[in-house]
């Protein structure tokens, strides 16, 4: 180990890996950061034992390796119905579901649709990077209007190819009694691992279907630095999602 | 689990869907995930009345990709998992099933083909065979029976999960919509009573222990980095492939013993019409002989190629615009043999029709 890594190794949730570290995800990306806040909720909740984890195709499935957890990498937008059916099968297996927008909410919406509404117990938690990383940098559904992509180089025109997702408030107005849904964001980790943390522990108390939705950042796709890059999650991102609880059992709708 | 569904032997008259059902229960499988189209819908009909008196599970997915997936995850949960489907359904089918070739998931589905291409009919047809064999983005790494009759259903349902378990490949059960909703007689038992033991199960994740204190962490993938990475992997599952081949294979000959004016090949139901077709023949004066593979992957080829040794001519018939034939083709390449067809997409094929063919020639 060199002295940073020595130096970085106290940091590590006790669930992940350390053998695949460091890990994959470019400099700056914000998948990392959640993951560290997903291993920090697993450790708390001290489930590290009963949680399959399963990644998607997108730059999440450089996750594949990334915990000491029973993990299963899919294909794109498949995650959320490997996770039913492992639930399904194995009711007290605690059931994971890692992916990016266009996996949740384009060629997987149907999943997330449908799981959230039959209330499926599993716990689902998707990236927004406003973009594809893993394929180069193409729109998403959740490209801001104006965006620059690989496929609107002009910049997002919602009048051609519609308006962004609002994917928790989506979930939120299908999902039945017991679900949990919430908006957090790499910009405040202490928030989010408490959202991480209640979609988890949702689906322990069997109340029903739980999905974080995570503001992240894709410096190497957006050709970013890190100031603007802080900028876009912050500023950009922030005025057009929300971050917030949108269901919380038992409570009344917040935002 | 609680008493078991089928004690003893019983002889029943029931369609083929309720066969699959009571085989899928005799079986032990524990949980069927499935979205429903014409004519599989009444196996899901049938399992989801049986299933909850002997503790078994359903889940109705939101189409046949979910279907497919959820199944993958009940099977690497450790359980006996299928499901079932056909024609577009089956189309839909083919990107779960490839995860299932390359990580080794023995998944079962049962297919009841239906007419196509596209929604075509809800009948009848053996157009399936191609995307059932080598569907999906990948090499075939599959196992299909395609059955003939009723006591088939029965018989190779059961076996499905075993060859599926015990060589870790997804497999297929290929009916027809007539076997499906046709009613026929035959024998249902409990698998043990026969001496048919059940592999067990065994789950790819949630295993016992905490990963990476205990034991390592179970980590299953389908994606690679390099070529040569992927290339190992598929090697690998190829030569698993072929060694288990010779033992799963399965076929039934008729008259092939003697040298043949004509070697009828059919598979599936097809193959009751050239069973049908051979005693007629031979009051005609005509020496004929069938040979009908009941695994179409892998296929029985050096059965194929010896019982095709002794006949002037072959003749395939099947109801679809040459699927089989391509199979066959493949299994007889190099041997000097004419090959006539009777090619009939989306129908029936009578053992007259079969006669009426061989008589008139090329
Ligand atoms: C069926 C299918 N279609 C397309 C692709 C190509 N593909 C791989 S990743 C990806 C997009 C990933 O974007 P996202 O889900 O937002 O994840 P990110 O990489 O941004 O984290 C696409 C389109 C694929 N692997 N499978
Ligand atoms: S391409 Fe973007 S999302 Fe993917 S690892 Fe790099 S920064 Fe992260
Ligand atoms: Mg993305």
């Amino acid at each position: 180990m060199t002295r940073e890594e020595i130096a970085l190794a106290p940091n590590m949730p006790k669930c992940w890996n350390p053998e695949t570290k460091p890990h994959k995800f470019c400099p700056g990306c914000g998948h990392g950061l959640a993951l560290k806040m997903l291993g920090e909720a697993i450790d708390e909740l001290g489930i590290q034992d009963k949680v399959v984890f399963g990644c998607d195709i997108g730059c999440s499935l450089l996750s594949w390796d990334f915990f000491n957890l029973d993990s299963v990498q899919t294909h794109h937008g498949r995650t959320t119905p490997v996770i039913t059916g492992i639930k399904r099968a194995r009711p007290e297996i605690i059931g994971i579901a890692y992916m990016g927008d266009g996996g949740g909410y384009a060629i997987g919406a149907q999943h997330l649709v449908n799981s959230a509404t039959r209330n499926e117990k599993v716990t689902a938690i998707l990236i927004n990077n406003t973009n594809y990383g893993m394929t180069g940098g193409q729109m998403a559904p959740t490209t801001l209007p104006g965006q620059k992509t690989e496929t609107t180089p002009y910049g997002r025109d919602p009048e051609e190819t519609g308006y962004p997702t609002l994917g928790p408030e989506m979930v939120a107005s299908i999902a039945r009694e017991g679900a949990y849904v919430a908006r957090g964001s790499i910009a405040n980790l202490r928030q989010l691992k408490k959202y991480l943390k209640k979609a988890i522990q949702n689906q322990i108390d069997g109340n029903g279907f739980s999905f974080v939705e995570v503001m992240s950042s894709c410096p190497t796709n957006w050709r970013t630095n890190a100031k603007e890059t802080w900028s876009f999650v912050e500023k950009d991102m922030a005025e057009y999602f929300h971050v917030g609880e949108f269901r919380v059992p038992g409570q009344k709708e917040e935002k | 689990m609680s008493e078991k569904p089928v004690k003893g032997e019983r002889r029943v008259f029931m369609t083929g869907n309720e066969v699959c059902a009571w085989a899928a229960l005799a079986a032990e499988a524990d949980i069927m995930y499935g979205y429903p189209i014409t004519p599989q819908t009444d196996i899901m009909q049938y399992w989801t009345r049986l299933g909850p008196k002997f503790g078994r599970k359903f889940l109705q997915t939101e189409d046949e990709i979910s279907a497919g997936f959820t199944t993958v995850g009940g099977v690497i949960a450790g359980k006996r998992a299928f499901s079932a489907t056909t024609g577009p359904g089956n189309t839909l089918f083919q990107e779960p099933m490839s995860m299932a070739e390359m990580m080794r998931i023995p998944t079962v589905v049962i297919i009841p083909q239906r007419g196509g291409p596209s929604t075509a009919t809800v009948i009848y047809s053996q157009q399936e065979v191609t995307m059932t064999t080598f569907g999906g983005n990948g090499e075939g790494f599959r196992i299909v029976y395609s059955t003939a009759g009723h006591q088939d259903l029965y018989d190779y349902t059961i076996k499905a999960f075993n060859t599926a378990w015990k060589y870790r490949f997804p497999t297929f059960v290929l009916g027809d919509g007539y076997q499906a909703k046709m009613r026929e007689p035959l024998t249902i038992y409990d698998p043990a009573e026969r001496g048919i033991k059940m592999v067990e199960t065994e789950p790819l994740v949630g295993l016992p222990g905490t990963p990476g204190v205990d034991r390592p962490a179970q980590y299953l993938r389908n994606t690679y980095n390099t070529e040569e990475e992927l290339y190992d992997v598929v090697m690998d599952i190829a030569k698993d492939y072929e060694k288990a081949a010779p033992e799963i294979i399965e076929w039934q000959d008729f008259d092939t013993d003697t040298e043949m004016d004509v070697l009828i090949l059919a598979h599936g139901v097809v193959s009751r019409s050239a069973q049908g077709a051979l005693p007629l023949l031979k009051d005609e004066g005509i020496r004929a002989g069938h040979f009908r593979p009941i695994t179409l992957r892998p296929m029985p080829e050096e059965q194929m190629r010896r019982a095709a040794a002794k006949a002037k001519r072959i003749l395939v018939v099947e109801s679809a615009y040459g699927q089989f034939l391509k199979l066959v083709k493949q299994s007889l390449y190099g041997m000097d043999k004419p090959i006539d067809t009777l090619l009939r997409p989306g129908v029936g094929v009578t053992a007259e029709e079969i006669v009426d063919r061989i008589k008139e020639g090329r």
